[in-house]
């Protein structure tokens, strides 16, 4: 039972006010995109077992989407930011890189 | 090998049990091996097996990280069932349900198959007309399964409430034939078969590298050293992903946490195994008497072995209200697995892009009724380059748009 | 026997009795007392049978770890099986029930089990009832689940009341003995937000039993003196009958607390489920001690030596009147001290060290027992009760060097840490070879959200058995008896033949015996896994708290290694089982789920509407007349509504305004046909897919204004689809202006659908409806009637229909309204079926019964409502792969029988030929099926393979059972096929 903090609203809350939306930074491929492209769009997930960037939405809050970094194996949250972006913030990065100096970065 | 029967056990007795030998024997891996498959749970054993009866390979190794049946095999609510809606679903589960009638007697290990029934609520409209079209797609694919009404509902499950206030259960799709067995005694019951065979089960052995040669996979690197093979089975669920990305490619595949618990055991008081899609729960009970329960997956990725508990909440509440006499027992233990969710929840037994490798995973949360069909496909996947029961669970059907959806069938877990 | 001793007890007020009856016999016993300490202060030493062999059973312990006394609690209602005597409070009138025997608790056939021991080891149904195959299901598991299954079937649903509360803190400390409660002291003092629970109704833990010195008091009056300070405390609360279920992640503690449990039928809770949020968790929940595996260690009578002292000392009971201490640690001659105190004899202790010189033990000399060193039990006598004990060598085999008369036998094999809490979440363990036991490992702590440990351990708990241990790490001076170094026995005696090992009991319930782990270890189940499922050790209700260490170290040994090569079982939750009851709380019956009512929903309720649940809301399916089946009434009010004028309550239909200068282009994405283009005041029905391509949602879309419009959902999607809109808005086009709100609840919404539909409206009058002002596909806002009303003339019917949107506080009054005015011109509310039926009528698809998530709109033959103009939608890039290309996807058309019947629901069309694995071909399925009382017979829309091009072939469907029907394919479109009724 997680807690996440909505950096749209500042709140902590309990998992049950948010929903799960899968992995960030979706590159979004449309119509003149290669099969190989589309595909991966929607269905090649990183799925690590590690360090894992993720959309929530505070579905029972403000109702505003953003996204976590968070570990699969240990459930430590180490971040979350807005969803406006295309990569995790450098903040992020640096935060989880000293926390996990092993880990191979935002791929 | 000694053949199990009640007279061995009376043989046995007679001197306190101490000839009994073991039921698969614990080998140091050989240099190189015809197939390894990698995951000793049940889909990994049943596709060694099925190698080596169906299609007399035996220079077989399986590797196992922990220990073997230890993973989602020993974790799961042991449900068996065929009443798929999808052409390509119904086969494999039904090769796989059909197998179990008869795997006591084949391993000479009792699984202990009971083909109790089984029960699926319809508590909506929508849900009725759903469970009536697998009714009717299951008649033309030799599945047998009916549509009963409310009152035989009641006579299968006294103790099931189908008056509610909220969702009066309407009928329910009824699988005579589908039921329940003892899941730890199936991957026992394959290992020895398997070990009996001359195959080499190998536990405690981390998979740690995949090497390949000019697009062809050519062995493993593991905890206890280099091992050579032609073809790789990965067979890993909730592991999928990560076992992928060593051979170098991605899966459609996201792990998530799944739970289950069950309560203290009572006399017994439920003979069919019953599940309530639309309030999300499933409940049986073991013959060990306790009721065994189940619901849906947590939505975030996962690989803790740990499920959030409103999901527990959630689906206690939707059992205590189908069955009001079990609110006064008690929840004696609650446990997760990591379930492997595909783009359109059905399972992939596919080749891959490496020449050699072969996956079979995806299972979701349907797994374990589905080991010995699963395990009979794979084999001859690996064996003979194609299989009728996995020809539709390719990986190429994410990019064709081609899916097997079994959403009608099983909104929830199963 | 057991008895009731003529003075002491701490916890008991002789002053106040209390009656309850054990299988029917009236007893008495204190208010303080358990009903495990009642029923031995009553005599009853006998209490249970065992799982498998059904042998007889007695009390073994104190607390939560108990085995055996677990027994039937209450009646009829309020039955609850399985309920632990050692941890229920004793209430006037409870009654109880010994369980697993058939016919008495003295005579039981089930004990035949137990003459066949030799052919019933772990694991011997892997090995045997195989033949034949239709064995198993008809006569063995049968037999099986008879025997099995130890409590009885609860019979009616349960009347009492279940809460559930949150607490938020920033220290939970789980344990009210003395370790716990120093740790709530140093955390309330340092302004800590505290939350200290006690899973008993007591204080202090053990340490009032055993005594010792704390900071200088009496251990009793520090504990006094603490629980006042905390008391005093506002920042600290504090909870007794609380217990710590589990410990998951972030910081979250599941706790359960009882209530109302010994005051049966009162109107207050039973249990209160706790969901505590802590900043961290201590925990002090003490140690639980070990059994000794020798023979017969399970005859009642046989019993933790720290459970027979608690007898004694807190409830006044005497276990027996001579009892045999078997020990390999110091602590257990406190029993011996406690006994000798209340003036009952110890014949012996039967010590398996070579060597005893602790200062308890000479305290015990002193006071002339005879302590036995290098001595062990060889077996136990006596079957319902312990009549003695045969004493051997340690080291030997077991022959007999003397034999002791006792009624009564205390035995200790050391203690282990209450670890579950530190486990639930990952924590990991060390094994403490001093000791004999596994303890936290501080270094590999369960981690919190922030990575940081999220659980601390103290006390007992920790390992720090001693109270002076226990109380240092609490930076606390405490003194009690020094203890010599105990010694690891895990099979007395130590060579024990097989006679000897085969009634050496490790799990007490599931009669999991040394041999059994032994065979599993020869056999392969090497895993610590394997041999808990393989003998099913520590898998009883008691999940192994007393056999978990005995097994893993007679396993350890099996295979020749060390304890920690081994490990342990993974500690899952809960930590003591809880009831179902309280998992789900209050949500049952009409509370089950919140029910979403729509503006009109009062009057339904009033007409008995049957209602069909849709989502979280409930819609009428019909209104029942006086005498009418559904299907009558159904019938009824489609032929009304196409002859006159129906209702129908449309508040639940999804209705989101979005508002912006880009709306128009998002709308473009979001719907197949283009939206940008709508002119002000018009509607145009749309499609919206995912990205899959799949058809996902319907509805019609007005135009409100230049920069607004609103888009109408189906009523289960329309949460789904603003989840949607705003997915894209805030995680794609974020640079996109446009805003989005769900309004579905702030309208009420009625369909006046009919031929007379427009006769009704003017005479609520008010707005110019006629088809010049307002035609087909327009809306117009304005005072209908009074009603600020907007009013789209849109239709699902094909009939003449307006639907109003009015404020959802209008709904209501003008409902009513219109079914007063509507009187004379034959007006009647319709529901869901009859819309579902009309619609199918007219050919118009349905979300979810046309779709399934795997039907794209270009097989629904809905290719004119999906833009060729546009370069992008959500879902057209998925809809150009090649399965979604295929011409031989099945399509949409109607079916006609050719005798009148209806092909049923989710029939299916058979091709020619098997498939490759021996399935029919198919050819088509029936999507929607109903018998239309406007055409006379049975209508349907399906799914056919190349359908389109098949108008006019006759095809079979499956019908009921073995039997088919023939359909013809024709167009979908059966009632007025070119719109003529709703375009008047």
């Amino acid at each position: 039972m997680l807690t996440l903090t909505c950096p749209c609203c500042g709140v902590t809350a309990e998992e049950t006010e948010f929903a799960p939306g899968g992995e960030a930074h979706p590159k979004r491929f449309g119509p003149d995109s290669s099969d190989a492209d589309f595909e991966g769009y929607l269905f090649a997930r990183a799925n690590p077992k590690g360090v894992h960037f993720e959309r929530w939405r505070h579905a029972y809050g403000c109702g505003k989407w953003f996204l976590a970094a968070r570990c699969t194996a240990t459930l430590e949250v180490f971040g979350t930011y807005p969803a406006q972006t295309t990569a995790p913030p450098a903040d992020v990065i640096k935060k989880i890189k000293t926390k996990r100096p092993e880990w191979e970065g935002y791929k | 090998m000694k053949r199990y029967s009640m007279f061995a056990v009376a043989r046995e007795a007679m001197r306190y049990h101490a000839g009994w030998e073991r039921a698969w024997r614990s080998p140091e891996p050989k240099k190189r091996y015809k197939v390894i498959v990698v995951g000793a749970g049940g889909h990994g054993l049943a596709t060694a097996y099925y190698l080596g009866k169906v299609h007399g390979i035996t220079d077989v190794a399986v590797i196992e990280k922990g220990w073997l049946g230890g993973g989602n095999t020993g974790r799961n609510t042991t449900i068996i069932r065929s009443n798929y809606l999808q052409d390509p679903s119904a086969a494999i589960y039904e090769k796989a349900r059909s197998l179990y009638e008869g795997l006591s007697q084949d391993l000479n290990y009792n699984v202990m198959f009971s083909p109790r029934g089984l029960l699926m609520l319809g508590q909506t409209e929508h849900e009725v007309r759903g469970y009536q079209r697998t009714v009717h797609a299951n008649r033309l694919q030799g599945i047998a399964t009916e549509w009963i009404g409310p009152e035989r509902v009641k006579e299968l499950v006294p103790i099931l409430n189908i008056d509610g206030p909220r969702y009066p259960v309407l009928g329910a799709l009824y699988q005579a034939r589908g039921g329940t067995a003892r899941h730890d005694a199936v991957a026992w019951g394959y290992a020895r078969a398997c070990s009996n065979m001359g195959m080499d089960i190998i536990q405690q052995c981390e998979v740690t590298g995949i090497s390949q040669n000019a697009g062809k996979v050519t062995g493993i690197t593991t905890s206890k050293g280099e091992i050579g093979c032609e073809n790789l089975a990965i067979v890993v669920a909730g592991h999928s992903s990560v076992m992928a990305e060593m051979g170098g490619f991605r899966l459609p595949i996201e792990s998530v946490a799944l739970q289950a618990w069950v309560s203290e055991p009572i006399k017994p008081c439920m003979d069919v195994v019953v599940m309530a899609n639309t309030v999300h729960g499933y409940m049986s009970q073991s013959d060990k008497g306790e009721m065994v329960i189940g619901g849906g997956t947590d939505g975030f990725n996962n690989y803790t072995q740990r499920g959030s508990w409103h999901h527990v909440e959630e689906t206690t509440r939707a059992l205590v209200e189908t069955f009001p006499i079990i609110s006064r027992l008690k929840m004696l233990r609650q446990w997760g697995g990591i379930v492997d969710m595909t783009g359109d929840r059905s399972p992939i037994l596919s080749k891959t892009p490496v020449e050699g490798i072969f996956v079979n995973c995806g299972w979701g949360t349907g797994g374990f009724k589905a080991i010995p069909g699963s395990g009979f496909a794979m084999a001859e996947l690996i064996a003979r380059g194609h299989s009728p029961l996995a020809a539709e669970f390719n990986l190429d059907r994410f990019k064709e748009g081609r899916f097997i959806d079994e959403s009608v069938a099983a909104g929830v877990a199963h | 026997m057991s008895t009731r001793l003529s003075k002491g007890g701490r916890l008991i007020d002789r002053a106040k009795r209390l009656n309850f009856t054990f299988n029917g016999k009236p007893m008495q016993g204190y208010e303080g007392d358990t009903l495990a300490s009642a029923l031995l202060g009553a005599g009853q030493v006998m209490v249970g049978r065992s799982f498998k062999y059904h042998r007889p059973r007695g009390i073994i312990a104190s607390g939560v770890e108990e085995p055996n006394a677990l027994v039937g609690l209450g009646r009829n209602a309020r039955f609850e099986p399985d309920q632990r005597t050692t941890t229920t409070e004793l209430f006037e009138g409870a009654e109880t029930r010994s369980q697993n025997h058939w016919p008495s608790l003295e005579y039981d056939i089930g004990e035949i089990n137990d003459s066949f021991y030799k052919f019933l080891p772990a694991g011997f149904y892997y090995k045997t009832f195989m033949a034949p195959q239709a064995a198993w299901k008809h006569l063995f598991e049968p037999i099986i689940r008879k025997s099995a299954g130890l409590g009885a079937v609860p019979k009616e649903a349960d009347p009492d009341r279940y809460e559930q509360a949150y607490a938020h803190c920033d220290v939970l400390v789980v344990g009210g003995g003395v370790a716990g409660l120093a740790a709530a002291l140093r955390e309330g003092r340092a302004g800590k937000r505290v939350w200290l629970i006690e899973q008993s109704a007591h204080w202090g833990g053990r340490t009032p039993v055993d005594g010792g010195q704390i900071d200088g008091f009496e251990a009793c009056d520090w504990i006094k003196a603490t629980l006042q300070e905390l008391e005093t405390m506002e920042n600290v609360t504090l909870r007794t009958r609380l217990m710590a279920a589990g410990q998951h992640d972030h910081g979250y503690v599941i706790g359960l607390e009882s209530v109302g449990d010994t005051r049966p039928g009162a109107d207050i809770p039973r249990h209160r489920l706790w969901r505590i949020r802590a900043g961290r968790t201590i925990t002090a929940t003490g140690a639980i001690e070990r059994p000794l595996a020798f023979a017969g260690n399970d005859v009642p009578g046989v019993m933790l030596a720290s459970a027979v002292r608690d007898y004694v000392v807190n409830w006044a009971v005497s276990p027996g009147d001579r009892t045999v201490i078997v020990t390999n640690n110091d602590d257990a001659y406190r029993t011996a001290l406690a006994l000798l105190d209340a003036g009952l004899s110890v014949p012996a202790i039967v010590d398996a060290r070579e060597a005893t010189h602790g200062a308890l033990p000479q305290e015990v000399k002193a006071r002339g027992v005879r302590v036995l060193e290098g001595r062990g039990v060889a077996r136990v006598l006596g079957r319902k009760q312990v009549k003695g004990v045969e004493i051997c060598a340690q080291a030997g085999e077991g022959g007999a060097i003397e034999t002791i008369e006792c009624d009564c036998v205390a035995m200790s094999g050391g203690w282990s840490p209450v670890v579950h809490l530190w486990s639930h979440c990952g924590g990991k363990l060390i094994w403490d070879a001093a000791q004999a036991m596994f303890r936290p490992d501080p270094a590999r702590p369960p981690l919190g959200a922030d990575g940081t440990a999220m659980v601390q351990v103290v006390g007992a708990a920790n390992g720090d058995l001693s109270l002076a241990a226990a109380m240092g790490s609490a930076g606390l001076g405490a003194c009690s008896s020094d203890e010599a170094p105990m010694m690891p026995v895990w099979q007395m005696p130590a060579g024990a033949p097989p006679a000897l090992r085969f009634k050496s009991f490790l799990d007490f319930q599931n009669d999991v015996k040394v041999s059994d782990v032994q065979l599993a270890a020869r056999e392969g189940y090497e895993s610590v896994e394997h041999t808990k499922r393989y003998t099913t050790l520590g898998m009883a209700t008691d999940q192994g708290k007393l056999s978990n260490i005995n097994g893993l170290a007679v396993l350890s040994d099996a295979l020749g290694q060390p304890i920690p090569a081994t490990g342990t079982t993974t500690f899952r939750p809960p930590y003591t089982p809880i009831s179902l009851g309280a998992i789900a709380g209050e949500a049952k019956g009409a509370l089950f789920q919140p029910l979403r009512r729509t503006p009109v929903q009062s009057w339904h309720e009033a007409q008995n509407a049957h209602w069909e649940p849709v989502g979280q809301w409930r819609r009428p399916y019909c209104y029942p007349q006086t005498g009418e089946s559904h299907r009558e009434a159904v019938n009824r009010e489609i032929t009304n509504t196409r002859a006159n004028v129906g209702l129908l309550d449309a508040s639940t239909l999804g209705k989101i305004v979005v508002k912006g200068p880009d709306a128009g282009r998002f709308l473009d994405m979001l719907y197949t046909n283009m939206m940008s283009t709508l002119p002000v005041g018009k509607c145009r029905y749309g499609l919206m897919c995912n990205e899959n391509g799949f058809l996902m949602d319907d509805g019609v879309v007005a135009r409100l204004s230049e920069d607004s419009w609103l888009c109408h959902t189906t009523s289960g999607g329309a949460d789904h689809i603003h989840g949607w809109m705003e997915d894209w808005l805030q995680c794609e086009w974020w640079d996109w202006k446009v805003y989005t709100a769900n309004l579905t609840e702030q309208f009420a919404q009625i369909a006046v659908v009919g031929p007379k539909a427009r006769q009704l409206l003017e005479k609520l009058g008010g707005m110019d409806v006629s088809k010049e002002t307002l035609p087909f596909m327009q809306w117009l806002e304005g005072s209908l009637g009074g009603f600020d009303a907007r009013i789209c003339r849109i239709s699902f019917s094909g009939e003449l229909s307006y639907e109003i949107a009015v404020p959802a506080s209008q709904g209501l009054a003008l409902w009513k309204k219109l079914v007063t005015e509507g009187k004379d011109l034959g007006v009647m509310p319709y529901g869901t079926e009859a819309l579902h039926v009309m619609r199918a009528e007219k050919g118009f698809i349905m979300i979810g019964d046309e779709t399934d998530g795997t039907v794209i709109p270009q097989d629904l033959g809905l290719n004119w409502a999906i833009s060729k103009k546009k370069t992008d939608y959500l879902g057209k890039r998925a809809q150009q792969r090649p399965h979604m290309t295929d011409p031989n996807r099945w399509k949409l058309v109607g079916l006609e029988t050719l005798d009148g019947s209806v092909i049923p629901d989710g029939s299916h069309a058979p091709a020619d030929g098997y498939n490759a694995n021996g399935q029919r071909n198919t050819q088509g399925r029936v999507t929607s099926t109903y018998y239309s009382p406007t055409i006379g017979k049975g209508i349907a829309m399906g799914l056919v393979l190349n359908g389109p091009d098949r108008m006019g072939e006759v095809i079979e469907f499956t019908g009921e059972g073995e039997a088919m029907i023939k359909a013809r394919i024709t167009d979908p479109v059966f009632f007025d096929k070119d719109g003529e009724k709703q375009n008047v």
